[in-house]
């Protein structure tokens, strides 16, 4: 029971890093090139994604992790 | 009333709060004297975390560097925000649940080793120590500029409001502290950015008013590239292409960096649960990218305000601003073709105008003709980020020394209420000696604290990372690890910085990267050291995986 709670938690991991990985590493810096290509407003995508965008995903990535996590110790009665 | 007396006005009304809290919240115990009980609540962390981050450098300096780099400042941005996730997702639960008081307790006890402990104590007094000494020159300087007291006097007195409220309350005292300061400081930075979009777009949102149309229809970030260009510099957003490999490196050893400094560790162990733990990062992050986002719109607005008001403009005809700031040197004009217009271009032969970094954040509201209150409430916000984040640092060092020296190595019969004085001792002993070196601070400050990131990154991140998700990780894989991957970083910084004496040229650089991003390869180096040693030599102690077991759940 309790091994596949870690799983779980290290496969949501995989997902949102790799999500935070793309967004900031990739959207922002190797990728951001290309995408200044494209505008939002006034914003080339690209810079916008290395200003802004990536902040804003990091944020709501960690909010997600917590829900995640909460719904899964309720789950696997690991709440404290 | 003028800005002078508005500054006295809110400098004074928020340090007389801030020792208000001190008094209020005393620790009584060595628990409330290092992580506050245990016992605050989630969203009041996340502020204090936030406060604890975001340093003078955030506040002043970084949205000038920004206006100067375009782009290129997008990884301080990314690379100060993007460790947050790697805490709450990989670090703070399970710190939280391995529930002791500091780093070194952790990487001592879960490596089962003296030896390790004191590695990773020393590696944490000294990124804190120099970190914290930047602090103390940003009070000095905050003072001396606006509230013209000689710089030693600036420092003098940032010394005694810390030392007032950290040897008397500790991280509880602290922690409240920094609360008040996050709400100074957010709200000093933040509505002066207001006023720019609301003056530069109509759009009162900064965030979006950055990438909105100006007055005269054109968008604003598009109009910023076309003076650029006009200027002889590059074009704001664009990409330069050749630091590329740089800024990937240099946001990455941020970020690794971020998640491995102390004094951002060691807040998560003051929440009461292992939940608590997870969302006040999310808290913490939250409200750290309200400034780390208004922050490149105050670039933008800035920059365009700048260019506009000096570019080509009459020397005389400049406003009293201008020389106020030529006064504090960190605006000089030199006249070089004496047509008494100032040229402000890309060519340095040419060019007329030397600014400082740190003016755009500080001039701005007279550049922009704003109230004079918001010219005081800059001031008190610049002081709330220097001290609170030079707060949670002492801590750091002085939990090490009471903690993790004396308790742990010295004196482990020490009683309850020795540990607490001696805590108090060597926090006064740390103001000291921080004030000490803030007032003749080296050369080398700043070059300083980019050692810290890369220290930080290549020694504590891949040994608790690995400490919590590989249970074969031992004794001597951290160890060599940890020495390998910080002696790499440390002789890497040391050879090529020259502010340190270091003799090596830009052109020799391991692919291309400089010694602000090469943090990212000693923590490589580190992960690879460590897994490979683990496997060649003895295996964890079977109590040791059921700790890493037990670490690894909530309950």
């Amino acid at each position: 029971m309790k091994e596949k709670y870690w799983k779980k938690n290290i496969m949501y991991l995989r997902i949102l890093l790799s999500v935070w990985f793309i967004s900031s590493f990739g959207f922002g810096i190797l990728f951001a090139e290309s995408l200044n290509n494209f505008y939002l407003g006034g914003f080339p995508l690209g810079f916008w994604f290395a200003q802004q965008g990536s902040i804003y995903i990091f944020v709501i990535l960690i909010f997600i992790y917590v829900y995640l996590m909460n719904k899964l110790d309720k789950k696997h009665n690991l709440e404290e | 009333m003028d800005a002078q007396f508005w500054t006295y006005f809110l400098v004074g009304i928020t340090f007389t709060l801030y020792i208000g809290i001190a008094i209020w919240s005393r620790a009584k115990s060595t628990k409330e004297f290092y992580v506050a009980g245990g016992g605050i609540h989630p969203v009041l962390n996340g502020m204090a975390t936030a406060a604890d981050w975001m340093s003078a450098a955030s506040f002043i300096s970084m949205a000038g560097i920004i206006s100067f780099l375009g782009y290129g400042g997008s990884q301080y941005l990314m690379g100060w925000t993007g460790g947050y996730v790697l805490l709450a997702l990989c670090l703070a639960p399970y710190l939280r649940k391995f529930g002791k008081f500091t780093v070194p307790d952790f990487i001592g006890e879960r490596y089962y080793s003296q030896n390790a402990r004191t590695i990773a104590l020393i590696c944490a007094i000294f990124v804190s120590f120099t970190y914290v000494v930047g602090q103390m020159k940003g009070v000095g300087v905050a003072f001396s500029r606006f509230l013209e007291i000689p710089y030693d006097s600036g420092v003098i007195i940032g010394i005694a409001i810390v030392f007032f409220y950290a040897v008397l309350g500790g991280m509880k005292g602290i922690t409240y502290t920094q609360v008040a300061q996050y709400c100074v400081l957010i709200f000093a930075f933040t509505v002066p950015a207001i006023y720019l979009s609301l003056q530069a777009t109509g759009n009162p949102i900064p965030q979006i008013g950055f990438g909105s149309k100006t007055m005269d229809g054109v968008y604003l970030l598009e109009k910023l590239n076309l003076l650029s260009v006009d200027l002889g510099f590059n074009r704001y957003t664009d990409i330069n292409r050749t630091t590329l490999i740089n800024v990937f490196f240099i946001t990455g050893a941020l970020m690794f960096g971020t998640a491995g400094l102390p004094h951002v560790i060691v807040r998560f162990f003051t929440v009461p649960k292992v939940r608590d733990a997870r969302i006040s990062a999310g808290w913490a992050l939250l409200f750290i990218s309200i400034l780390y986002t208004t922050a490149p719109a105050v670039a933008a607005f800035a920059k365009v305000n700048l260019i506009n008001t000096v570019s080509n403009a009459k020397y005389a005809d400049m406003p009293t601003w201008f020389t106020n700031w030529e006064n504090t040197g960190l605006l000089e004009f030199d006249d070089k073709n004496g047509d008494g217009v100032i040229q402000y271009v890309a060519d340095t032969q040419v060019n007329e105008l030397t600014i400082d970094n740190d003016i755009m954040v500080l001039a701005n509201p007279e550049i922009a003709n704003l109230p004079p209150w918001v010219i005081g409430l800059i001031v008190a916000g610049g002081l709330a980020a220097a001290l609170s984040t030079a707060a949670g640092l002492l801590l750091v060092i002085s939990t090490s020394i009471s903690h993790d020296l004396l308790k742990k190595n010295i004196n482990p019969n020490i009683s309850e209420k020795g540990e607490l004085w001696a805590a108090r001792i060597s926090i006064a002993v740390a103001v000291v000696a921080a004030g000490l070196a803030g007032l003749n601070p080296p050369g080398f400050v700043a070059e300083v604290v980019a050692l810290a990131f890369g220290l930080a990154a290549s020694s504590f991140f891949p040994a608790i990372i690995l400490g919590i998700f590989d249970k074969k990780m031992n004794k001597e894989g951290a160890i060599a690890g940890m020495l390998t991957g910080i002696i790499f970083t440390a002789l890497y910084i040391l050879y090529f910085k020259p502010q340190l004496g270091g003799i090596g040229l830009p052109e020799d650089y391991l692919f291309g990267i400089s010694p602000e991003g090469i943090g990212t390869i000693g923590m490589i180096i580190n992960f690879i050291v460590s897994l490979i040693v683990s496997r060649l030599t003895k295996p964890t102690p079977e109590k040791i995986k059921a700790l890493v077991e037990s670490i690894r759940y909530p309950k």
